[in-house]
């Protein structure tokens, strides 16, 4: 089976600003793939090429086997687009609206059960305008997942959301992935990569700078920290073999007779080794 | 869902859309009609004066309904980013604009049909010599400011512009196209630009259809329909869905 999403040397100019510069990645069937990085690095740009959007400068692009700077109606079937700010048709309710874009799919999932899996089934009566904005984001997932998509473009879904719709929304991918469903999710936020996505790529400036599943990102830096007091001071180390450097510093405390105060061995969250590369891309 | 069936939900939806709008519904019926009401009882007392003024009135009413509404109702719904999720989606384009811009001409036929219908119950006009000219012309005239009004809200800047955008056109344009009085009466300047414009011409065709007499019914058709096929292709040329 082709990958859910291949990208392929992708560039989009607007005049003279590249925004996107050279992209290449695949996004597998059933995969969380999750793009993270800055504002202006190009995520949107990408994800909008792939949604049928923008057409791209340069580059190949797949999804789900189709081109999609080619219109299509089957292919529009099978895919579900939130995007990062979308409005609602002004005065309809969130059961009406559902229930509307229903209508454009031929196997359409069942709304209120939609609206359910969402969390909104309280709201299903409220007219769109009197949604907060958390509840609004829902409504974007509900009106994506109405069409029973095969694959689920996700625009910083959880902006604006509070913990627990965060969580809600969460929860919403997870199902989504256990329905075998392909996802490629946007994020500033790093936390919610590292839990949905099982793979990520870090793009800064229209390029892939780190790409891999969230735990073993950062691979070629230190990926664990050694820290201790020593004389009131902290003394940290970097490696990437803990076992060895562990040896060595107790091995050498004991000799000297000392304790090793306040031992740590933390690995770097994916926010660090986020800003690692971030700012190591800036540099270049 | 075949495109045709989309088309018709689209508009059945639209016609809920538009009943739960009620300065959509003030702006496209009310407003005209009260025009009508009021002019033709404080000033046109004479035939003559309402054989003018009923055919006006009902091109005003198609320009409302189409023009207006659509340039105001497109550049809101872009604005909002509403074309851009339905972009998304598999409803064909077709179908979502027919859907949306037949609930404005049904407007513009239930809108003519009530100002004839006040012109011959409460003031004693005659009923249309020629329906079904009327019904053509009434079709011709929506084709024709439908178009115009997509091709216009591409000019429109944002949402907050809308209003000011479209009244700018509506407002010197039926002043200027004999809605409340003859065309024939104004200065030289401002005839030759009503002529050049579709709503007298559209107003010309009607009153053919309405009152009957004066034989204009072909030229008018002509110009209505050049720019009708104007609108058209600037409709369709500069279509944004974001």
């Amino acid at each position: 089976m082709t990958p859910a999403i291949e990208v392929s040397e992708l560039r989009k100019s607007y005049g003279s600003l590249e925004a996107v510069r050279g992209l290449s990645f695949e996004v597998g069937r059933g995969e969380v793939f999750g793009l993270l990085g800055p504002n202006g690095a190009g995520k949107t740009t990408t994800v909008e090429i792939l949604e049928g959007y923008r057409e791209r400068s340069a580059g190949q692009v797949w999804v789900l086997g189709h081109d999609p700077a080619v219109r299509d109606r089957q292919q529009q079937e099978r895919v579900g687009i939130v995007l990062q700010s979308c409005g609602f048709y002004p005065r309809v309710t969130v059961r009406e609206a559902v229930e509307h874009f229903a209508k454009a799919y031929p196997r359409p999932r069942d709304p209120a059960e939609t609206i359910a899996l969402v969390g909104l089934e309280e709201k299903a009566d409220t007219r769109t305008k009197e949604l907060s904005g958390g509840q609004r984001r829902r409504l974007d997932l509900a009106l994506a997942l109405i069409g029973d998509p095969e694959l689920v473009f996700l625009d910083e879904p959880t902006t604006g959301f509070d913990p627990a719709a965060r969580r809600t929304a969460w929860g919403v991918v997870r199902r989504l992935k256990e329905l075998g469903k392909t996802v490629l999710l946007t994020t500033h936020y790093l936390d919610e990569a590292q839990a949905l996505a099982d793979r990520v790529a870090i793009v800064k400036n229209g390029r892939i700078v780190a790409e891999g599943p969230p735990d073993r990102l950062g691979q070629g830096s230190a990926r664990y920290r050694v820290s201790y007091v020593s004389d009131g001071r902290r003394v940290e180390h970097q490696t990437d073999d803990p076992t060895e450097l562990l040896h060595r510093l107790t091995r050498d405390a004991l000799a000297r007779g000392e304790r090793l105060e306040g031992l740590e061995v933390t690995r770097p969250t994916l926010e660090e080794i986020y800003l690692e590369l971030t700012a190591e891309a800036e540099a270049i | 869902m075949s495109a045709l069936a989309l088309a018709w939900e689209q508009f059945r939806f639209e016609r809920k859309l538009f009943w739960r709008n009620p300065s959509a519904a003030f702006f496209n019926f009310l407003l005209p009609l009260l025009l009508l009401v009021l002019i033709a009882t404080a000033f046109a007392s004479d035939d003559e004066e309402l054989e003018v003024l009923i055919p006006g009135v009902a091109g005003m009413g198609v320009l409302a309904t189409t023009f207006t509404a659509l340039a105001f109702n497109l550049t809101l719904l872009r604005d909002e980013g509403v074309l851009k999720r339905v972009r998304g989606t598999p409803m064909p384009a077709g179908a979502y604009l027919a859907g949306f811009i037949g609930s404005a001409a049904l407007n513009a036929f239930v809108q003519v049909a009530l100002v004839v219908a006040i012109g011959n119950l409460a003031y004693g006009v005659e009923w249309p010599r020629e329906p079904l000219l009327l019904v053509l012309f009434t079709g011709l005239g929506v084709v024709c400011f439908a178009a115009l009004g997509v091709a216009f809200s591409h000019a429109i800047p944002n949402e907050d512009a809308a209003p000011a955008y479209t009244n700018a056109v509506f407002l010197p344009v039926i002043f200027i196209s004999g809605v409340f009085y003859s065309a024939d009466d104004l200065p030289r300047a401002l005839e030759v630009v009503a002529e050049a414009l579709p709503l007298k011409h559209l107003i010309d065709g009607l009153s053919e259809a309405i009152v009957g007499g004066s034989g204009s019914a072909v030229g008018a058709a002509a110009v209505v329909g050049a720019w009708a096929i104007a609108g058209l292709f600037l409709a369709v040329r500069y279509f944004r869905w974001e």
